[in-house]
């Protein structure tokens, strides 16, 4: 399929439609991510490669401080690894979806596969099994995210010392989560499993290596699945 | 750091962005997952997604906050009305981003 092709099809227009709703956030916090980048000490030249290449806010914010005390590499890498098991628990799903594509389609796809996009993917298709029209929303909604992050992310960068941080503009990327997170909470497991989550979250927040959001999914899982045991008839599953 | 090892510290970092998103899809045949472990990942991406907006909301310097005077709190909570009242997250974006300005511009909580 080509690209062209791609853009027009409705599935793609639908996609990128539906990520653009909620990517006001993310443009906020992406900008943010940039500017703090360039203030914590990063050259500029190296902040825009690792913009574009890493593509992943939260492990680039945990690599700041851990470059300014050269830190060993490996640290860096595993430190990075764990802020970003959360995809690791998501490609199980993914996997359900577009496990039988080419191996090298579904590791190029799982690049552009970050949180929103997993959240607005399986809101649009709850049930994980695969439907043609499923590759043109992925691609619309996974272009879309990318560049909502990027755009704002350079720009960020390129006029870092310009832009006001403390009137605390970053904080609309936590209100784009808290907006998705709220769209999934629809019956009592899923309430359950949430507030589970934030206090765990919490809880757990000494741990290294932002290991407490790990700790929360744990929770939350054996929370969910409790009340699913216990009261069926109020769990209204937590498909995203 | 230098500026190659940053450089290579990036590119490290790249192969981790596409090891962790394409974990499960990297082998050819799928792994067997318990299905009782299937029906449980279903609450993952809520509690990933709360499990950074409630300690952002709530914490300062790694600890639980002891004053009701932080713009966060009346951000999420303004988010939240919106939310429940409208259903929209680009509003719930909107809103609580503008109680948030508001309350560190005029009161510089």
């Amino acid at each position: 399929m080509g690209f062209f092709h791609l853009t027009h099809n409705p599935e793609f227009r639908r996609g990128a439609r539906e990520m653009l709703g909620i990517n006001l956030g993310i443009a906020a916090w992406g900008m943010v991510t940039g500017v703090t980048m360039v203030k914590a000490g990063l050259p500029v030249g190296q902040a825009l490669v690792m913009s574009i290449l890493v593509y992943g806010g939260s492990a680039q914010l945990a690599a700041l401080p851990l470059i300014n005390s050269n830190a060993p590499l490996w640290v860096l890498w595993a430190t990075a690894f764990c802020v970003n098991l959360r995809f690791v628990i998501f490609s199980a799903q993914w996997r359900q979806v577009f496990g039988h594509l080419p191996r090298a389609k579904r590791i190029w796809m799982s690049y552009f596969a970050a949180d929103l996009n997993y959240v607005a993917f399986f809101h649009r298709f709850p049930d994980a099994k695969f439907r043609p029209e499923q590759l043109p929303y992925f691609w619309g909604g996974g272009i879309t995210n990318y560049l909502s992050w990027q755009i704002p992310a350079l720009a960020g960068i390129l006029a870092a010392n310009a832009i006001p941080t403390e009137w605390g503009i970053g904080f609309a990327g936590v209100l784009a989560l808290l907006g998705l997170a709220l769209s999934l909470m629809k019956g009592l497991d899923t309430w359950v499993a949430g507030i589970v989550a934030g206090c765990a979250a919490v809880a757990a927040y000494s741990l290294p290596l932002h290991l407490n959001v790990v700790a929360a999914i744990v929770a939350a899982v054996v929370a969910g699945l409790m009340i699913e045991r216990w009261r069926p008839a109020t769990a209204q599953g937590a498909t995203p | 750091m230098s500026q190659w090892e940053i450089l290579l510290a990036t590119l490290g970092m790249t192969v981790i962005t596409v090891i962790t998103r394409a974990f499960f899809l990297l082998p050819d045949r799928e792994l067997p997952l318990p299905a009782w472990l299937r029906q449980g990942l279903r609450y993952a991406p809520l509690a990933a997604l709360l499990a950074v907006v409630v300690p952002q909301t709530v914490m300062s310097d790694g600890a639980v906050i002891t004053t009701w005077r932080d713009a966060r709190l009346f951000a999420v909570a303004a988010g939240v009305t919106y939310y429940v009242w409208r259903r929209g997250i680009l509003g719930t974006i909107v809103c609580g981003t503008a109680v948030m300005m508001l309350l560190r511009i005029t009161l510089g909580w």
